[in-house]
């Protein structure tokens, strides 16, 4: 009975802070796991630089007339898309990682049950900040010259898309949940996503839509986002869109951690 | 507290189905504070879908347990806090080292940074695992893993520890070493639940054994007891010219006082041994008679053996009605 008073006595007292230390337990784990196969980086590292590139020269011209103008549209599409495709793969490995059998010893240890579902999601906003700084460099050095200039507005747009897609990767996290295997995670988000970013004012003005796509393009969350990254970067100004984000990234969080811990538990 | 009048554990009636399949069914199982209690069965028995229920991870159909007073569905939070599981697939992360795996579970167990690092190194020595501490586990053996494992399981040292068949898949020395380690958990106190397929293996660790089939509990007793119910370990001798066969007999039936079993062709006679003591005279005296063996060895009773005498149908139970026949051929 010693050792078990022992271990009591070592947990900080206050339930909040320790769950907030086993979450943060928990990220240091999945931080580790990146530093053994950095290979898992791929898709915020050259998927951003190939991606901005490559939209860049092909629209370019078509959309703005010319590249360098058409960059202040775009970065921002870009990055909100790599960074939310980005939290698509939280889901994808964090059922990978749930079929291993460490998972049944987290199961089975005194932590909090939301812990290592909290410490999956916060470890990925490494990921989704390397994206962000690889997407704003590479847009800096293409000539999006903004990004530079106004350096603190820029780290406050890229926080701003982090926040959003952790709080959205709690839902592909319940995706992850419920599929059956992790290539059908992949399966399900991107068809919800695809319709998502693409139907937005990322890469093109919507008012060159036709009107019910316009009318989608205008609702949608996505677009909301991507606009106070522009004029956060752009116009050096907050708008109701960052607002706006904020709240629906906050009402997913509060609708999606509880069934997505809930999925987790009936898991076991 | 009068805590050793607990049970480690008490389950009642403990049910687990799934889909159609009652993968648990009816279990009750007493095991006192202190000891090492096996669970013994073949695969599909249900031992592990038994431990999962006890060590909170399955939430059981019906019935009821209750792990050192606390009861695993209402208390589960409680349970977690006097339990350390081992599972059946290594329940440590392939990715990170062997420090690293120690050191995140120590940490989730609250333990401060420091203090963390050195419970694994303590515990990485103790389980000669030091100098592979820095490598990912990936390039661990089998053997080193699941020592890896069980060292993870003693972080909080839990009173009360669930090995889920500790050495299935390992070589007789690792495995040897695997029984050393959990003797080794009990001499400090800790409450011991391990399941096997390996009758021998229940033998060398457990203090009392349940032997359970098809979800539910067939027979439950010290290892003596059950032994006892299957018969005893038997002697075999092959000769190297069949013509002695007729004189061994005489010889072993004038020793031991049986009849022994012979099967002409191979000159190999099967006797039933009640009294290993009197081996030793019997090889003196064929010896002496002048007939010489070719091999020698001693069959101990198999799980098979257990399950034909315990259930009347073999431990695989595709095969079982196969093993009744070939039964009563030899019969």
């Amino acid at each position: 009975m010693t050792a078990v008073a022992t271990i009591a006595a070592a947990q900080p007292r206050n339930g909040v802070t320790r769950i907030v230390s086993q979450s943060l337990t928990m990220a240091y784990r999945g931080l580790l796991k990146v530093r053994r196969t950095p290979e898992q980086l791929f898709d915020v590292t050259l998927q951003p630089i190939i991606f901005t590139v490559m939209f860049a020269y092909i629209f370019g011209g078509a959309i703005s007339g010319d590249v360098t103008k058409y960059l202040a549209t775009l970065i921002p599409g870009i990055l909100v898309q790599t960074v939310i495709t980005g939290s698509v793969t939280t889901g994808v490995q964090l059922r990978e990682d749930m079929d291993k059998g460490v998972f049944d010893r987290f199961r089975s240890l005194p932590i909090a049950r939301i812990a290592p579902l909290a410490g999956a999601l916060l470890a990925d906003t490494v990921r989704y900040a390397i994206a962000t700084a690889i997407t704003f460099v590479v847009g800096g050095i293409m000539g999006y010259h903004q990004v530079f200039d106004h350096l603190g507005w820029t780290v406050a747009a890229g926080l701003l898309v982090i926040v959003v897609a952790w709080s959205l990767s709690w839902i592909f996290a319940l995706f992850g949940m419920l599929a059956r295997t992790a290539g059908s995670v992949q399966g399900i988000s991107f068809l919800v996503l695809f319709p998502l970013t693409f139907l937005s004012n990322a890469f093109v003005p919507t008012g060159t839509l036709p009107e019910p796509l316009k009318v989608f393009a205008e609702i949608n969350p996505v677009s909301h986002l991507i606009t106070a990254v522009r004029t956060m970067v752009n116009d050096q100004q907050v708008t109701g869109d960052v607002w706006l984000s904020l709240l629906g990234a906050a009402v997913v969080v509060a609708v999606f951690a509880p069934l997505t811990v809930r999925a987790y538990m009936r898991k076991a | 507290m009068n805590s050793s009048a607990v049970p480690a554990i008490e389950a009642e009636g403990l049910v687990k189905v799934f889909g159609d399949n009652r993968a648990v069914d009816g279990v009750d199982l007493v095991v006192r504070q202190g000891s090492v209690y096996g669970v013994l069965g073949p695969n599909g028995a249900g031992k592990t879908t038994t431990i999962s229920m006890l060590a909170t991870l399955l939430k059981p159909d019906g019935g009821s347990a209750r792990v050192l007073g606390r009861d695993v569905v209402k208390e589960a939070a409680a349970v977690r806090a006097l339990i350390g599981v081992t599972g059946q697939y290594a329940s440590v992360d392939e990715t990170l080292s062997a420090t690293e795996n120690l050191v995140v579970f120590g940490r989730l167990l609250g333990l401060p940074g420091r203090q963390a690092r050195a419970k694994a190194a303590d515990l990485l020595e103790r389980f000669s695992l030091t100098e592979a501490a820095k490598r990912p586990l990936k390039k661990f053996s089998g053997g080193m893993r699941r020592r890896l494992d069980l060292a993870a399981s003693l972080i909080a040292q839990p009173p009360l520890i669930f090995l889920d068949e500790p050495t299935t898949g390992l070589d007789p020395r690792t495995r040897a070493q695997m029984w050393d380690t959990i003797r080794e958990l009990v001499t400090t106190g800790s409450t011991v639940l391990l399941t096997t397929q390996y009758l021998d293996e229940a033998d060398q660790l457990a203090d009392r054994i349940a032997v359970i089939d098809r979800g539910r509990v067939v027979a439950e007793g010290t290892s003596d007891d059950l032994k006892a119910s299957v018969g005893t370990a038997s002697l075999q001798l092959r000769l190297v010219d069949p013509h002695d066969l007729a004189v061994a007999e005489a010889r072993i039936r004038a020793r031991v006082g049986v009849q022994p079993v012979a099967s002409a062709e191979r000159a190999w006679l099967t006797v039933p041994l009640q009294d290993p003591e009197r081996v030793t005279d019997l090889l003196v005296d064929l010896r002496d008679s002048g007939i010489r063996l070719a091999e020698f060895g001693v069959q101990k009773p198999t799980l098979d053996e257990v399950f034909l005498a315990i259930t009347g149908h073999g431990a695989d139970h595709e095969n079982a009605a196969a093993e009744a026949e070939k039964d009563e051929v030899m019969a």
